[in-house]
């Protein structure tokens, strides 16, 4: 069976700098895969490769078939959902528009009203915040926002571009369970870019390590923690 | 007392011009960041087809209102599609400049079509009204209210529709809108097409008060700048309250001091226009923004 | 870049050509050029302050209108001879240039273009306001009455007109061309590129910017002195924000941060909208349409189209230095307000 999203010989450059040099990534349906790397090494760049957001070489596939070169709309409609680095909120809008805004690109009204409901009981707390404006949440209620949002959208992938970025520890491990729940339960299939190795190999069955824009290792998150220059340049032991 | 009303009925009126095209100045502002100097041209233009409409081709008033309104809201996505779009991403210059142009192509158009002769415009709201002992112009009440209506539908667009909602994020951020599925670009065609009909509107209000010729938008334009950024230039609300407030401002100024003279009431505008450009860019409605250096 | 022994052979045949002219031109010609030597002189000071320094002018035939009612005032209210008028305008109005700098500092990109457009907006209702109206001459403007060539000199009026014209062009040319090629010109381009850094560089900001609206304004009051005294009339309609736009635009096209361009940009306000209905003829006969073309308006229309098409297509020629130009613009203009 073919893998839902595939990465294929992708390159991306960013003017004159090149970024990724030809990584190759399959994530199956079902399945947390985490991508891990220092600063720099192309991360997020690969997340942008998949929805469309840079430029790329080389080929994405959903479900067996070429993105071909479809813009971030294109791909959101396909059903993949990018949640970017810094969550991509609209400060100025309340919390209820916002969720509204996550089920743009789904037709029927009646639908929405139970995704609501089912979303939003893994974030109880956003329905009393519905019409606080965005922006005076914290940043990890932000993130929640963000995930909540993507949820709306009934995504078959979701990607997650460094979710733990500036919050709280304990803000994360909430952020991470809920969206173990969502895997098991809805066999949500997630594809997660992460600095926080440890946090990112718990979380996931598989994952890639991208140095300077290439894989450098790849394989099941078990063996990934227990392989030798992973633990030395990533989880620090 | 009656003059005193009268005028501010006068300013309201005057006032619900400038607030429909600050308003569209603010549409396009919000969603693509230029600053359209061909607005008021945009109406003007607009109004002549109404013109012609009602004189050429029989139309009854309110037809060839609604139709207009029609013809507006498709040349203003037009115009964002093949004019704008090509030059979005380059220099605040280069926009500029093409909105100029626009400005430059569709006042020599009025005048070639139609001639640059003034001519009178219809009012469907003629003669005089009289409100609790005052005579008003009929017309200047009449365009208050539709002013009032068109911007309440604009508003209730915004709130309670998916593709105003769309929109707002678009102006507030296009990339995560992006990212949600929204097709960006024709949500900016979508906004010019909001602002030509009320460029439209404000034209056919105003025209029946100043009578119509390819020069009538030109001050109007100053005016809705200048409440514009009163309001402050990314505030809807404050483009309205600004307009309005700028309407009735000026028209009591020039009715109750001697010094300013309707002459001087377009300079007047203009100072207040680089007042609050100097002492309080963001208005009074906007945010505050930093400038440094 | 060419080097400067050619530019000034090339400057040398232009000032040739540019004398002699009158003598193989009829007398109406040489007054239609005359208007073009003028706009030379108002484009130099347009592009000193939009093409170099980067500050976006809508108002440049209000500082035109400033010096011409000058000149008007000076002469008819007090008799003073006309050509002791030029420089006097031209001071007075790079006076009023300077001064709008100071609050044009705190305008960037849009809002100082929105500003100087409400100016030449403004500005001829201004020259109808009731007060002032025994001045300016209200509605009615002014008549000079200027007597036609001075001093006794053998020349046809439109002959002098066009050598007092061409002649101020010339210098005011060699003028601005030491003045960008030298300290204050690379401070201006500085400021053009990138604000930020020109100011930690220890250019003064206030200074220069300043300085750019008081040299703009000049050439345009010397420019708008000159319409006067080559119109013999002035009135608030003489220069309406049309004006100010044509010549935004002739320095759009000929090509921003050019000099040389100044004298292309000048002959294309002067005779596009003469040639217009022309131009506009050939394709509408082919299409077989029967529209007169020689309406008022068809002219805009088709500068306007000609000015559209080199903002949208932005490649070569004109338009390439307009690129590069506008590139360079970018930074300063980048950051909204």
């Amino acid at each position: 069976m073919p893998a839902l999203l595939e990465l294929r010989d992708v390159e991306a450059r960013y003017g004159p700098v090149q970024v990724l040099h030809g990584i190759s990534i399959a994530v199956e349906e079902g399945q947390v895969v985490a991508v891990l790397g220092a600063n720099g090494a192309g991360k997020t760049t690969t997340l942008r490769a998949v929805s469309g957001t840079v430029r790329r070489t080389g080929d994405v596939l959903f479900a067996g078939r070429s993105v071909g070169g479809r813009g971030p709309d294109g791909i959101a409609r396909l059903g993949i959902a990018h949640v970017p680095e810094g969550r991509g909120i609209f400060g100025e809008l309340s919390v209820r528009d916002n969720l509204r805004m996550g089920a743009y690109t789904q037709r029927d009204r009646r639908a929405f009203k139970t995704d609501y409901a089912r979303v939003l009981e893994h974030f109880r707390w956003l329905e009393e915040r519905r019409d606080q404006q965005a922006g005076t949440l914290s940043g990890g209620e932000q993130q929640m926002l963000a995930l909540a949002r993507a949820l709306l959208s009934r995504p078959r992938v979701l990607l997650l571009d460094e979710p733990s970025l500036g919050l709280a520890p304990i803000v994360v491990k909430e952020f991470f369970r809920i969206v173990a729940t969502l895997n098991a339960e809805e066999g949500l299939t997630v594809l997660v870019v992460e600095q926080n190795a440890n946090l990112a190999l718990a979380a996931s069955e598989r994952a890639y390590v991208l140095e300077v824009g290439r894989v450098a290792v790849q394989g099941s998150s078990d063996e990934l923690r227990r392989h030798e220059s992973v633990r030395r340049s990533y989880l620090g032991y | 007392m009656q003059q005193l009303a009268q005028q501010i009925v006068s300013g309201l009126a005057l006032g619900a011009v400038y607030a429909s095209l600050a308003l569209a100045i603010v549409l396009i502002h919000r969603t693509t960041h230029v600053i359209n100097f061909a607005q008021g041209e945009m109406g003007m233009f607009t109004t002549f087809v109404a013109w012609s409409l009602i004189t050429n081709h029989g139309f009854s008033y309110w037809a060839a209102f609604a139709t207009t309104l029609a013809i507006a809201f498709a040349g203003g996505i037009l115009l964002e599609r093949v004019v704008i779009r090509p030059v979005e991403s380059a220099s605040p210059l280069a926009v500029i400049m093409v909105t100029i142009a626009l400005f430059v192509v569709l006042n020599g158009l009025a005048s070639w079509i139609w001639s640059a002769e003034t001519r009178n415009f219809p009012s469907p709201f003629p003669g005089v009204v009289t409100v609790w002992g005052v005579s008003l112009s009929r017309h200047e009440v009449g365009a208050i209210a539709v002013s009032l209506v068109v911007l309440a539908l604009l508003w209730a667009f915004f709130r309670f529709t998916r593709l105003g909602l769309a929109m707002r994020a678009v102006a507030i951020g296009p990339e995560p809108s992006r990212l949600l599925g929204v097709r960006v670009g024709w949500m900016l065609a979508l906004g010019w097409g909001f602002a030509a009909v009320l460029s439209a509107v404000s034209g056919m209000m105003v025209a029946p008060i100043v009578f119509l010729d390819p020069t009538m938008m030109q001050s109007v334009l100053i005016y809705a700048f200048a409440a514009a950024v009163l309001g402050g230039i990314d505030s809807p609300l404050g483009a309205v309250v600004g307009g309005f407030a700028l309407g009735v401002g000026i028209n009591l100024l020039s009715t109750y001091v001697d010094f300013v003279t309707p002459e001087l009431e377009l300079p007047v505008a203009f100072a207040v226009l680089i007042g609050v450009l100097l002492f309080r860019p963001s208005g009074l409605f906007g945010r505050a923004v930093v400038r440094r250096v | 870049m060419r080097s400067t022994p050619v530019r000034f052979g090339l400057f040398a045949v232009g000032a040739a050509v540019v004398a002699l002219l009158p003598l193989f031109v009829s007398e109406f010609r040489a007054f239609e050029l005359a208007r073009v030597g003028i706009y030379v002189i108002a484009l130099l000071g347009l592009s000193v302050l939009t093409g170099y320094a980067g500050q976006i002018s809508l108002g440049h035939g209000a500082f035109m209108a400033v010096g011409a009612y000058t000149t008007a005032i000076l002469t008819t209210r007090y008799g003073i001879r006309d050509l002791w008028t030029i420089p006097l305008a031209g001071l007075l109005t790079g006076l009023v240039g300077f001064l709008f700098g100071f609050p044009a500092l705190r305008l960037v990109g849009a809002y100082l273009a929105l500003a100087t457009f409400a100016l030449a907006v403004a500005v001829p209702s201004l020259a109808k306001y009731g007060r002032i109206e025994e001045y300016t001459g209200g509605g009615g403007g002014l008549l000079l009455n200027l007597p036609a060539t001075p001093f006794g000199l053998p020349l046809s009026a439109s002959d002098w007109l066009y050598y007092l014209c061409w002649g101020l062009a010339g210098l005011l040319f060699v003028a601005a061309w030491l003045l960008v090629r030298g300290r204050i010109g690379r401070a201006l381009r500085a400021i053009r590129e990138n604000e930020l850094a020109a100011v930690s560089s220890g250019i003064s900001l206030p200074a220069f910017k300043t300085f750019a609206f008081g040299v703009s304004a000049f050439y345009g009051g010397v420019a708008g002195s000159l319409y006067a005294i080559t119109i013999n009339y002035v009135n608030p309609d003489t220069f309406p924000v049309g004006l100010s736009i044509l010549l935004l635009t002739g320095v759009v096209v000929g090509g921003l941060g050019s000099l040389a361009g100044v004298v292309f940009g000048a002959l294309f306000i002067q005779y596009l909208p003469l040639y217009a209905s022309d131009l506009l003829d050939w394709p509408l006969s082919r299409l077989g349409l029967k529209i007169d073309t020689s309406a008022p308006g068809a002219p805009a229309v088709v500068y306007g189209l000609i000015l559209l098409a080199v903002l949208l297509l932005g490649s070569s020629g004109a338009a390439g230095s307009l690129a590069r130009g506008t590139r360079a613009l970018t930074n300063s203009l980048a950051r909204r307000p």
